[in-house]
């Protein structure tokens, strides 16, 4: 109890009132937006972020000494510090600004993976990774004739850590695992996981794609030597996302892309590298939405990460014992404690698709498919499935509006 | 939009034609729709250089059931160059609804491995 009051509530009317896009309407129907997971709304001081660097001070950074572009530099630079406060980095050094979390990660196949990964090595991924922590590595283990093993998921939705000790025997060059699961919201237990593979000599990629934008995230907690996030689900624009790694690491690996911005000096016949992290990021920066995103986490920390998380687990747990009374729904994944805010499920005799497209008629949007995630589905033995996945701004009125839009899907496929 | 699982739709849905395999077909052709993973199946015989018989299944939403079982009915007695002259257009036409550029795959996928089961798929992606 004592805990319930010293955690900060949030206000959700006014959070509502940040994000002018849940204004609109949908097809008649007012905006029920539960597709988060694949891409979260921005609130107003984001959008105000970008617009006032194009309106006031837009400018190549790192190259003019004129005004405009000091100004953009220094916010653009501003914007690593505030990422790598946000994560408890050690140092901005640490935080590269890539276009998303699949970039990032193939940053890390190319960059790292190239130099340490030989003939029959062992990459460890899980059987619930998004596609974009599975084809990089494939793409490396088939350059080297490196091996991949996958940790296997079991009934509940979570990682079977037994079969990890097995794998760990042998030679083990790199972990990479979602901290949390775009299909079933599981939050897998990655401390862990680290530990187990820091002790086998090992080094741990996490994929934060789903965790960074709904839950505290501390670098120096979590132990990972690379850490992968989009901003465009955390409330910031497209094309930034960021690559944290350890600064030891950083500095052992080449570039991934060559070109200006990343160089110190470059002659005809070699160059050096430029300091971190400008040495991974060649050429002109996505600017803007660097500075957005530093925007973004402002907005989030201000509301605080902590209270984020709890609002949503609630949430999730609300959303779940009401489909789970109706008849004919399978959830995937686990309970509402182990997870976080998101929540796929099938419909006996209806198609995802068919869900989807009914619900948006109600307004309501979610995802259906398999969410960049077919080997999971092959697993469950299902070709897709339908996501409603929350952020802070989703109400439990909008649970029961989707709820009420789901039964109203029931009902035309009920011959 | 909202006559999307109008009742000529949910009737080829229910109760789709031509829907099952066929033991030794002439043309049997499998496609999935990548951004899914639903699949379908089209198997075909030839007699006289005209669609005899034609058969489909598959693991997919309504819509696309709807418009594969629409489309064994149009093809019916058709010659392989007639099969080759269906259009998007009336595929659409025939199942009488207007859809977005992602559900439009689920609409189209049936007319797809059709084509793609005579003539190759290479033809298809030009046709895209
Ligand atoms: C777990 C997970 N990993 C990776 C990604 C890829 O993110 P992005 O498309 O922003 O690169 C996503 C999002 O789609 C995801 O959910």
């Amino acid at each position: 109890m004592l805990e319930m009051e010293i955690c900060k509530k949030l206000d959700i009317e006014k959070i509502r009132r940040d994000f002018p896009i849940l204004k609109r309407e949908v097809h008649g129907k007012q905006l029920v937006y539960l597709d988060n997971a694949a891409t979260s709304q921005k609130p107003e001081s984001v959008i105000q972020a970008i617009s006032e660097y194009y309106r006031t001070y837009n400018a190549n950074t790192h190259r003019g000494v004129h005004l405009l572009s000091e100004e953009a530099t220094d916010k653009y630079e501003y914007a690593h510090r505030k990422v790598a406060k946000f994560i408890n980095a050690k140092s901005y050094k640490e935080i590269i600004f890539v276009r998303n979390t699949t970039e990032a990660i193939n940053l890390v196949a190319y960059s790292w993976g190239r130099a340490n990964v030989s003939k029959g090595d062992t990459i460890v991924l899980s059987e619930m990774e998004h596609h974009s922590n599975i084809v990089p590595w494939q793409l490396l283990a088939k350059e080297k004739g490196a091996n991949l093993e996958y940790i296997e998921v079991d009934d509940t939705g979570c990682l079977n850590l037994d079969s990890l000790d097995n794998i760990l025997s042998r030679d083990v060059k790199l972990v990479s695992i979602a901290h949390m699961s775009n299909v079933l919201g599981t939050i897998n237990p990655v401390e862990l996981i680290i530990e187990k593979a820091h002790n086998a000599g090992a080094l741990v990629m996490i994929d934060g794609a789903q965790s960074a934008a709904h839950m505290p995230i501390d670098m120096q907690k979590i132990g990972c030597d690379f850490y992968a996030f989009s901003g465009h689900k955390m409330a910031g624009p497209t094309g930034i996302g960021v690559l944290y790694g350890r600064k030891s690491l950083l500095e052992q690996m080449d570039p991934f892309l060559g070109g200006g911005d990343m160089i110190l000096e470059v002659k005809l016949t070699e160059s050096t590298w430029n300091d971190l992290p400008w040495k991974f990021e060649a050429g002109t920066p996505s600017i803007a939405q660097g500075i957005g995103l530093g925007a973004a986490i402002d907005y989030l920390t201000e509301i605080g990460m902590d209270a984020i998380h709890e609002y949503e687990q609630e949430i999730v747990s609300y959303a779940m014992s009401e489909l789970l009374n109706i008849d004919g729904i399978e959830i995937l994944g686990p309970s509402s404690e182990l997870r976080g805010g998101l929540v796929s499920f099938s419909l006996k005799d209806v198609h995802p698709h068919d869900i989807a497209s009914i619900l948006d008629m109600e307004g309501v949007a979610i995802r259906a498919g398999h969410h960049c995630a077919q080997p999971l589905h092959d697993k469950y033995g299902l070709g897709a499935s339908a996501r409603a996945s929350f952020y802070l701004y989703n109400t439990k009125d909008e649970v029961d509006l989707l709820i009420n839009a789901i039964n109203k899907a029931k009902g035309i496929f009920t011959f | 939009m909202d006559d999307l699982y109008r009742e000529n739709i949910l009737d080829h849905f229910q109760n789709p034609r031509n829907f099952g395999k066929i033991e030794n077909p002439d043309i049997t052709y499998k496609d999935s729709n990548p951004l899914c993973g639903d699949e379908l199946q089209v198997d075909l015989t030839f007699e006289n250089e005209k669609v005899k018989e034609v058969k489909f299944h598959c693991k997919c939403c309504a819509i696309c059931k709807a418009s594969a079982s629409m489309l064994t009915e149009m093809i019916e007695e058709q010659t392989k160059d007639e099969l080759k002259n269906i259009s998007k257009e009336d595929v659409m036409e025939n199942l009488g609804i207007s859809l977005g550029p992602v559900r439009i795959k689920c609409a189209l996928l049936p007319l797809k491995v059709l084509k793609a089961g005579i003539y190759g798929i290479d033809k298809w992606d030009e046709e895209e």
